[in-house]
Formats: structure tokens, C-alpha cells, sequence
């Protein structure tokens, strides 16, 4: 097995902790709502995994891990992808 | 840290939107030059990591948590510009499908934890291994301090950019955003450093990288 094969599932295995996640405000969020801004907030105007829980699950937890399982393996296509693309086309992007 | 939609004004969207587009295709332009086999798979699984940490918020005092960035870990592994690279799409991907930042303030969310986190904890690791010695020891506290130090800049711009529109004034953001992330960061330099203690033991040529 390849090191970023291992990688990858270390990260998978990360993504399934996320139920685990503190559901506190986060920094930003805290403040916003301490000094009276939090109200200014502005919803999106479609929704997909809205808040990192797979739409239509009733199960929270499986719906989370879902969510970020998903999200871990898109960015690391993504990411793999596009590295991909600017190394084999070396020097040809202006 | 994540800005949603209406907490900036529009010359803040339209600036900081300007600046991150500038940036991520400067990002673009060193990558095609510079990358090579090795960085690609690092880059991808930097990326899965990155997102699947971010889900993982740590409690904080008094009922608030905080979260991994990963620019600080990423510009240390990869370089700064690479790290540019890897946040912009982890924000976009966060933004587009799981609705966290706005899409307005998008822009505002790259130059934050993208830009000014990659290149300040990319600079603040490289200033302290500088002091500290470039063995494992020193690799690792310079890891934490540049990881503590990217948040804690992120969180200063972020209390700018919303001091700037008009949205709270700098005199109370800028204290808050500070104050919490000054404590946020210390979650932040410890994983970093974890992960950072992981390469070292298992695949050290990956910090004998190219930093892009």
C-alpha cells in the first residue's frame, strides 16, 4: 500500500469522529453573538449538505459522517486532480 | 471563521474578493512551475485531512469551540503558495456544497485563512526554526508557534475586514476576535505539531520537500 493511500483513510477515519465535534459556536460565531451581530447573518440561498449533515437521513450521526465522508473524498479528488493537471502541464499555464 | 453573507460591506467583498483572485491565481502560476510527483498525492490528502479536521470542533472556555484551519500544517509541509492552493478549494467546497461562509464572502474567507494564514504561519514557522534549530525538537515548537500565530492573524484581519463595514467597531471586535482565538490557536498548534510528530516518524523525506 502506497503512504497517501494510508493518508487517505487516516482521513477518512477522522471524517467519521465528526458526531464527536463540540456543537458550541465557534470563535466567529461567539463573538457575533456576544457583541449583538449574529443577527446580520445572511442564510444561503440553496442548500446542499447544509451544516455537514447529509439532507434527508434521520439519523444525525450517520448523517454527519456521511457528510464528511463525502466532503473528504471530493477534496481529495479535487485537490489530487488539479495538483495532477499543474504538474503534467508544466510550464504551460501563462 | 467562517464569515457568513451580510457581515461584510460591499468595498469589503468587492476588495477582499479582488485580492484572494489575484492571489490564488499567482497560487496557480508557482504550482505549474514548481510542482512535482511527490507534492501531488501529499496535496490531495492534505486537502481530505484539512476538510475532515475542520469538522471537528474542540470545546473552548465558556461554552465556545474552535477548529482547525490547516494552512499553518500545509504551508509547512507543501509551502505557502501550495497552501494557498489547498485552502481555496477546501473554503470553495465548504462554501458551494455544505453552505459554511458566505458566497459573498468568500473572497473574505481566502484571504483570511487561506492567504494570511498560509504565508503567516509558513513565515513565523521559518523565523523559529531559524532560533530554535531545524532537528526534530525545534521542527515541532516552530510548528506550534507558526501554527498558533497563523490563527491568531487570520482572526485580527477577519476583526478588521468586519470592523471596516461597518458591522461592529474595532475597539470591541477586534479584543473578542483576538482574545478567543488566542486560545483556538493553542488547538490549533497542537495538531499541528501532532501531525507534524507523525511525518517525522513515519515519512520525514515529506518535510525534505520542494516548498512551493
Amino acid at each position: 500500500m502506497k503512504w497517501w493511500q494510508i493518508g487517505l483513510i487516516a482521513c477518512l477515519v477522522v471524517a467519521c469522529l465528526s458526531p464527536l465535534a463540540s456543537s458550541s459556536p465557534d470563535g466567529l460565531e461567539r463573538v457575533a453573538e456576544d457583541k449583538g451581530f449574529i443577527g446580520l447573518g445572511q442564510e444561503a440561498p440553496f442548500q446542499i449538505i447544509a451544516d455537514y449533515v447529509f439532507p434527508g437521513i434521520q439519523n444525525e450521526v450517520v448523517a454527519t459522517i456521511l457528510a464528511g465522508l463525502i466532503g473528504s473524498l471530493i477534496l481529495f479528488g479535487a485537490v489530487y486532480g488539479m495538483a495532477w493537471l499543474l504538474k503534467s502541464r508544466r510550464g504551460r499555464l501563462r | 471563521m467562517h464569515i457568513p453573507d451580510g457581515f461584510l460591506n460591499v468595498a469589503t467583498v468587492a476588495t477582499t474578493c479582488a485580492v484572494s483572485a489575484g492571489g490564488v491565481g499567482n497560487a496557480v502560476r508557482i504550482a505549474n512551475k514548481k510542482l512535482g510527483e511527490k507534492q501531488v498525492p501529499l496535496m490531495g490528502v492534505l486537502a481530505a485531512f484539512i476538510f475532515a479536521a475542520q469538522m471537528l470542533n474542540f470545546p473552548i472556555a465558556g461554552g465556545t469551540s474552535g477548529h482547525l484551519i490547516g494552512a499553518a500544517l500545509a504551508a509547512i509541509l507543501l509551502g505557502p503558495w501550495a497552501a494557498v492552493l489547498i485552502m481555496s478549494c477546501v473554503l470553495i467546497a465548504q462554501c458551494l456544497i455544505f453552505q459554511d461562509g458566505g458566497l459573498l464572502a468568500l473572497g473574505a474567507n481566502i484571504f483570511n485563512m487561506g492567504i494570511v494564514a498560509s504565508f503567516s504561519g509558513y513565515y513565523l514557522y521559518r523565523l523559529a526554526t531559524s532560533f530554535l534549530g531545524d532537528n526534530r525538537r525545534g521542527k515541532l515548537i516552530s510548528g506550534f508557534i507558526g501554527a498558533w500565530g497563523s490563527v491568531f492573524l487570520a482572526s485580527i484581519v477577519c476583526a478588521i475586514e468586519l470592523a471596516v463595514s461597518g458591522t461592529s467597531p474595532i475597539g470591541v471586535v477586534l479584543p473578542a476576535m483576538a482574545g478567543l482565538h488566542t486560545l483556538i490557536g493553542v488547538g490549533e498548534g497542537l495538531i499541528t505539531g501532532a501531525v507534524l510528530s507523525l511525518v517525522l516518524a513515519t515519512r520525514p523525506d515529506l518535510l525534505q520537500l520542494q516548498r512551493i
